[in-house]
């Protein structure tokens, strides 16, 4: 340590006051509710610490909620995925006249954001009981119900009704991906030989692959969150989690509230979990797009 | 998440990154041959797309007279009332979110960088945090002592207000962050510092002026999310919510939903086409996605 | 017959002509540049070589076979592209190897053959790594090694060296010749860098707005370039108004001073000429006897590093550029002084539009002075 070095005293800095209003407000609005649901899943009745929520997570109806909100999250995201990629594929890279692209994505921002009640309302109208289509087919003679076991009020029902938000937002959000495809290296690869089919099997599917997993998992928290639509579907005959937290929340259960706060905490974990992984997917898709 | 050198392409604050022209800088892809492949795919995507809204249409004629639906949905005083209040509550979402993101990502960028993955965390949130477990919590929080809000009217607005504008924080600060970062800001306040003048008159006179386009996507994509959300309103009992009247609509009619659907689909329509028109020429635009 | 012909090559891009009536003999193992500015159709016309553009008229022959129309996956030729394209997702060794797994060659096969071309560019030990992991010169070793593996009849590259430092480019282009000798392997070199071209080629052919300006040797392109834009493009040029005092003696008059040409001139008296003059071909002072001389005002003095370049203001827009080796003993004139220059009177050609210049026998005993 040389004698030259001398410690100055540094003046505090306040710039971090522009901050403060933000966190202040984050912080009441949504720091507090987060924070007393998760301080109320570890407290029983009376008060005190206790795990015993998170045990009876495993009980009664509630591992059903979970398991079927997992399954049709994992079909809308992974049917979402595919169809939507392919659809993202097919106005970018497909050769189709350009304006369709531009059409496709304005609409798939209109159309990822029609959601909820109205999106339900318009399915009922489509293939519910009077539907549409119902009525379509059954003046051709196949009565959607009886011949072909179908019914829009069921799991299967509330999937193809998700999958109205999960296309367009696969679409948005890998477009910039295939974006990202440089020519040269389609031109690399068939310079060196390759077909169509070993291109995209060898190097552009590898390439997008983070991405394509990473938004699939961004719609699999998508869909695992949603309740608006459901609840107006199926006026909670299905058993998922947000419809049961729901029920939580209005307090038509057996009063537990210890428990709801444990199955809020149950999937915002899920949640948190799959954000984590997308964000190192997207990490290192990032890092290969950009090279 | 690069901090300067302009906004990450991917990254749960680039959900929000909408259709761009190809990146410079990278050969776009040139266009190839049309694929029947890609027609057919288009053509099925078309068909699941839009039978779903002809059947909404068709749906909402089937009255006898066919306009009986919409006549009466107009005549509801229900209707407009609540477009009104979902309107209303959706503004001051607006003003409330963008005087507290604008200041905050302005200081962010010129103030403390360092602060910066602790503001985009907490605006991340919202994907974690789904509406159901958020509205859970603020009714628990402010149902009880000290913070009794949900026992009045103007309380519960408060308290849907309050959660809106944590629904848009994604996409206002990415759309507040964005356009500071396409302005340069940190050059534009040295100049004006230079030039003397104050903060405030910084903020105002050169800060958001050039921010317009950013705001404005901002704005508008939080009152399509305000008008259609119904989780959140429903459980704080804002029956005069937009969506909350369509949901009880949907219970009590058969023909007027759909009516309503088409309107309340047309208004999106509308407010992401003026979206799209306002963000052309600008080399970012924010993608929405809402009430589940 | 030549092993890559080009008869007739033309391409179209809707309107716009991109390259009008190419004709290209190659020899096997020649090395030839493709020299201009950008946008004149050099890379284009690479790319109609290796298949990703389709001439709108003309052939294109390889080794006897006609591969105008073969789509660019089935015509054995290797690219180097300007920005590497290097496959992200893949090692350095499978990126080598691609060529040779998509024709399905065997994994032994395929392993002896990438070591050896990663020893070939100097990065035996890198087959590992990721591209993103490399440097700019490194990467572009790894396309050049990728472009080899599967044995092309034809190298093609695209101004692969001009996303690279300077210092970088040089070495990597004199390895990038070597290596090309070593294989005897038919090249094309298309660079907008008159350096490269010169260096590396067997061949130079320049290039403007589409068409084919010059084709020759390094030398012939450089001291005898067929039109005034070959002239100004490759090299420095100094280009002087001249009026004609005397076409039979050869004397004429540059701002006002006298000068005289080692040849008569063809044109009448009183007429203007443009001159073109190399840098090499000026010195300082008024040389030896017989010699050309101008006086003028220094106008600038320029360190180069291992030359020095003087500007030369003989009057108002006549400047003349010389270049000086840089030695501690240079003793550099001032700016603003006066200065006379000296250059032989066989120095200067006598450049008209577009029409060729050079009679073909200063060519001829040029080369024979060799």
């Amino acid at each position: 340590m040389t004698a030259l070095t001398v410690r100055a005293r540094r003046r505090p800095t306040f710039a971090w006051v522009g901050v403060v209003p933000f966190f202040m407000f984050s912080l009441a609005a949504l720091g507090l509710p987060v924070g007393f649901l998760v301080i109320g899943s570890f407290r029983d009745g009376d008060g005190n610490l206790t795990l015993q929520n998170f045990a009876d997570l495993t009980t009664g109806t509630i591992p059903t909620a979970f398991m079927n909100s997992v399954e049709i999250s994992l079909v809308t995201a992974i049917a979402g995925g595919i169809f939507g990629f392919m659809l993202a594929w097919a106005v970018i890279m497909g050769g189709l006249p350009g304006w369709i692209r531009s059409a496709v994505m304005t609409f798939s921002g209109v159309a990822s954001n029609f959601a909820g009640v109205p999106l339900a309302l318009a399915f009922v109208f489509t293939i519910g009981n009077l539907g549409l289509i119902t009525k379509f087919l059954a003046e051709n003679g196949i009565n959607l119900r009886r011949d072909l076991g179908f019914t829009i009020y069921s799991k299967t029902g509330l999937e193809i009704v998700y999958l109205y938000f999960q296309f367009p937002l696969m679409v948005l959000i890998i477009a910039p991906a295939l974006d990202g495809l440089r020519r040269e290296w389609r031109e690399a690869a068939e310079n060196l030989g390759a077909s169509a089919y070993q291109y995209w099997r060898h190097v552009a599917l590898p390439i997008l692959a983070p991405s394509i997993l990473g938004t699939m998992i961004l719609l699999f928290g998508n869909s695992l969150g949603a309740q608006a639509t459901a609840f107006q579907l199926t006026g909670g005959t299905i058993e998922i989690i947000t419809i049961a937290i729901g029920r939580q929340i209005r307090g038509d259960v057996l009063h537990n509230p210890g428990l709801g706060y444990a199955m809020a905490m149950g999937m915002v974990v899920i949640m948190g979990f799959s954000i984590l992984v997308y964000t190192l997917l997207q990490r290192r898709s990032e890092r290969w797009l950009r090279s | 998440m690069s901090a300067g050198s302009g906004p990450p392409p991917f990254g749960p604050l680039g959900v929000m990154r909408s259709w761009l022209k190809p990146r410079p800088g990278s050969s776009p892809q040139k266009r190839r041959r049309s694929s029947l492949a890609a027609w057919v795919i288009l053509l099925v995507g078309v068909a699941y797309f839009i039978v779903p809204l002809i059947a909404t249409l068709e749906f909402s004629l089937r009255p006898k007279p066919t306009t009986l639906a919409y006549t009466n949905v107009l005549a509801d005083p229900k209707f407009g009332g609540s477009l009104l209040y979902s309107f209303t509550i959706g503004i001051i979402t607006i003003i409330v979110s963008l005087s507290i993101i604008v200041p905050t990502a302005f200081w962010v960028r010129l103030k403390v960088p360092g602060l910066r993955p602790y503001v985009e965390f907490v605006t991340l949130m919202p994907f974690i945090i789904p509406a159901v477990i958020l509205v859970f919590g603020i009714i628990r929080v402010y149902s009880a002592k000290p913070f009794v809000f949900t026992a009045t009217e103007l309380g519960s607005d408060a308290l849907l207000v309050a959660a809106y504008v944590v629904l848009s924080f994604p996409y206002m600060y990415r759309a507040v962050d964005t356009g500071l970062a396409s302005i340069d800001v940190r050059s534009l306040t040295e100049a004006a510092q230079s030039l003397g003048a104050g903060w405030t008159r910084i903020i105002l006179r050169v800060i958001l002026p050039n921010l317009r386009t950013a705001l404005l996507s901002g704005a508008f994509l939080t009152l399509a999310i305000v008008i259609g959300e119904y989780t959140i309103a429903v459980f704080l009992a804002r029956n005069n919510q937009f969506g909350v009247y369509l949901s009880l609509l949907g219970q009590n009619k058969a023909f007027e939903p759909a009516a309503v659907s088409l309107i309340s689909f047309g208004l999106t329509w509308i407010a992401m086409i003026v979206i799209a028109l306002i963000g052309r020429g600008s080399r970012d635009r924010v993608t929405v996605v809402g009430a589940r | 017959m030549s092993f890559l012909e080009l008869t007739g090559v033309q391409k179209y891009f809707g309107p716009t002509l991109a390259v009008e009536d190419f004709n290209l003999a190659a020899e096997r193992g020649e090395f030839v540049s493709f020299l201009g500015p950008s946008g004149c159709g050099k890379t284009t016309t690479l790319r109609m070589i290796a298949g990703f553009e389709a001439p709108t008229a003309g052939s294109i022959v390889l080794d006897g076979n006609d591969i105008t129309n073969r789509p660019p996956n089935r015509r054995n030729v290797g690219m180097v592209f300007q920005s590497y394209a290097l496959f992200p997702n893949m090692t350095v060794g499978d990126n080598v190897g691609f060529g040779l797994k998509v024709r399905g060659r065997p994994r032994d096969q395929i392993r002896t053959r990438v070591a050896e071309l990663l020893e070939l560019v100097h990065l035996g030990d890198k087959g590992g790594r990721y591209p993103y992991q490399l440097s700019g010169g490194q990467q572009q070793r790894v396309a050049l090694a990728r472009a080899l593996a599967f044995e092309p009849q034809v190298l093609l590259l695209d101004e692969p060296l001009s996303a690279l430092d300077a210092k970088i480019r040089v070495a990597l282009r004199h390895e990038i010749r070597a290596i090309q000798r070593q294989l005897g392997i038919t090249t094309v070199y298309v660079t907008h860098d008159q350096e490269e071209a010169l260096s590396l080629s067997d061949r130079v052919v320049v290039m403007s707005e589409g068409r084919i300006e010059q084709v020759g040797p390094p030398f012939e392109v450089y001291n005898f370039p067929a039109t005034g834009f070959v002239a100004s493009f490759v090299g420095t040029l100094n280009v002087l108004p001249a009026g004609v005092v005397d076409p039979a003696s050869g004397r004429l008059s540059v701002a006002g001073q006298e000068i005289r040409m080692a040849r008569p001139v063809e044109a009448r008296a009183g007429s203007t000429l443009t001159l073109a003059l190399r840098p090499e071909m000026v010195a300082l002072g008024t040389g030896p006897d017989g010699s050309n001389r101008l006086t003028g005002r220094v106008a600038d003095v320029s360190f180069l590093g291992s030359i020095v370049r003087i500007r030369i203001e003989i009057a108002d827009g006549v400047v003349i550029i010389l270049d000086v080796f840089n030695e501690p003993t240079l003793d550099l004139p001032e700016l603003d002084a006066s200065a006379t220059i000296s250059f032989p009177p066989e120095g200067p050609l006598v450049l008209a539009s577009d029409a060729v210049a050079v009679a073909a026998d200063e060519v001829a005993a040029a080369e024979a002075a060799l």
